[in-house]
């Protein structure tokens, strides 16, 4: 098990590191349009032919990898930081502030994820620019996704709070911001850390079905998600099965991301 | 002590409405565009007609008169029109609501239905080559977006509750062969089999009664997970439910209609909870 875990990692790493030389080992931008070859199979030119609008689906597997594989880690960032900061407080005063604080928090897990996610999606501007649409997709990713882990956090701060080893650093007048930065913080980090990876599969799929939807990353900017949307056409997939491309490669990152988490993952 | 309990659950209900109620009325208040009708760029419309929709828009432009409204509305059963479709919320909701019921309904059936033929035997029987297997089957299901997994047997003639039972299932399988290892391992479960219990008799006498709780709860969750999926689902697959129409209302912004369709989303996913956390400790007090 070691081992595959390993090689797991070793894919992953090897799949984050060929999406970040995009620029390098690609044949053409991502936009880049072939006027005189749309919808051609697979070839010398173009490894896993071309799309509707004659782009390289090779290009833009390669660059809408490297958009999933580095903003789906920002929002797990974002998200834990956000469940660090309301969980861990909130565990680590106690009292009322906890209590409101994972009021709080059941509330937002009460609520269905997706449909808050369309509706806060929704809420903003359909029409934004390439950019803007990355942004605010992985943005409410990160905004939405925080109570689970902050859950966690508490219970782990409040924990903390009633272990021995706090009770020897107030014995021995570390308090405030000191015992916080210097006992809390790096005690909670392996629990928050763990979070952080369950979270980035998470998101990576939460934003594959948004694209899909329509309502993630805009075009011409490729991401998972949108690149995905190509299966929709039956006819697509018949003519040149390499626009399968996409839904194997993310099959395989996502496998290799749940042998990596199946330690964390099989304890109940 | 199970009054109080069912007390603070129906209050939690309570607030999670009316603050989904708030959340929901302040953004569509908020959201740009609120303060245009589209109705005014109809050049059928007379001066007047526009300047009446214009001062409705503006009555509204006081945020707690448009809170007032908004719960005197819902409070008498309206849930307003859909902007996009030009039809009454609770007309489409009645519409809707069943299709979506059954198929997750369905959905959740199957889903439960794979899940617990996979996990009990891997557990059971802990043969790694069956465990390998079961949880190479689920990984698959686990790691594909539900809308790809939507498109791919749709191709292949698949319905929408089989594609909410296939997201289901894996988490299903995992967390309850999970929870089956751990519970046989407690003490009085090795004692029976050193006693020489048979597998089936310690799983239906010993494990599964210690387990029911935490399995209940599952239960309640995974009626989160199958409305979750019934949005993608719905709208690869064509069915009309509530799934499809929030992504329509997404799509073209219609707020109300999204809000409503969360909120209420949000009470049946509450009602699920809490039936399963008052089994479970009902469940608790009689073994007790």
């Amino acid at each position: 098990m070691k081992r595959l875990r390993q090689l797991a990692l070793g894919v992953l790493l090897a799949v984050f590191v060929t999406s970040l030389l995009a620029d390098f080992i690609t044949p053409a931008s991502y936009a880049t349009q072939f006027r005189d070859s749309p919808n051609v199979g697979s070839s010398w030119k173009f490894p896993l032919g071309t799309d509707e609008l004659g782009r390289d689906r090779f290009s833009r597997l390669i660059y809408g990898t490297r958009v999933s594989l580095l903003l789906g880690p920002a929002a797990a960032l974002l998200s834990t930081l956000i469940a660090a900061m309301i969980g861990g407080a909130a565990g680590y005063i106690g009292g009322s502030t906890e209590q409101l604080a994972m009021s709080a928090t059941d509330l937002f897990l009460s609520l269905p994820w997706f449909f808050l996610l369309l509706m806060a999606r929704a809420m903003l501007p359909l029409n934004a620019g390439t950019w803007s649409s990355v942004i605010i997709t992985f943005a409410l990713l990160g905004l939405l996704g925080w109570p689970p882990t902050a859950r966690i956090a508490c219970a782990g701060a409040k924990s903390l709070r009633e272990s021995d080893v706090i009770l020897q650093a107030r014995a021995s007048g570390c308090h405030g911001l000191r015992l916080v930065m210097v006992h809390v913080v790096p005690n909670l980090a392996p629990t928050l850390f763990a979070q952080f990876w369950i979270l980035i599969p998470v998101f990576i799929i939460g934003e594959a079905n948004l694209g899909i939807l329509g309502l993630g990353v805009a075009e011409p900017l490729p991401s998972w998600g949108n690149l995905l949307r190509e299966l929709g056409d039956y006819t697509v997939i018949m003519s040149n099965p390499w626009s399968l491309a996409p839904a194997g490669l993310l099959l395989l990152v996502m496998s290799c991301f749940q042998i990596a988490l199946s330690r964390k993952e099989n304890s109940v | 002590m199970w009054i109080r309990r069912v007390t603070r659950q129906l209050l939690m209900i309570m607030v999670t409405v009316v603050l989904g109620g708030f959340l929901g009325a302040t953004l569509v208040r908020l959201a740009p565009g609120f303060t245009v009708d589209e109705g005014e760029l109809d050049p059928r419309l007379a001066k007047e007609s526009v300047q009446v929709l214009r001062q409705a828009r503006v009555q509204d432009g006081d945020i707690f008169r448009f809170y007032g409204h908004y719960w005197a509305r819902i409070l008498k059963g309206d849930l307003g029109v859909s902007r996009s479709l030009g039809r009454p919320v609770s007309e489409l909701l009645a519409q809707r609501l069943p299709v979506t019921f059954r198929s997750v309904a369905l959905g959740l059936a199957v889903g439960w239905l794979f899940g617990l033929a996979l996990a009990l035997p891997a557990a059971m029987y802990r043969s790694s080559a069956y465990d390998l297997l079961s949880t190479v089957a689920s990984g698959v299901f686990l790691c594909l977006p539900s809308t790809v997994l939507a498109m791919l047997l749709f191709f292949l003639r698949g319905s929408a509750p089989l594609v909410i039972g296939l997201v289901v299932f894996p988490k299903v399988f995992r967390y309850i062969r999970n929870l089956v290892v751990k519970t046989s391992s407690l003490p009085h479960i090795v004692t029976a089999r050193a006693k020489g219990l048979g597998r089936t008799r310690i799983l239906f006498w010993h494990v599964l009664p210690v387990a029911g709780p935490e399995i209940l709860a599952l239960a309640g969750v995974s009626v989160t997970l199958g409305f979750g999926a019934s949005i993608p689902v719905e709208v690869i697959c064509g069915s009309p439910g509530i799934g499809q129409l929030a992504w329509l209302s997404a799509l073209s912004r219609d707020l109300p209609l999204l809000v409503n369709l969360t909120v209420l989303v949000t009470v049946v996913t509450l009602l699920a909870n809490f039936a399963s956390d008052f089994t479970a400790v009902t469940l608790v007090r009689n073994q007790q």
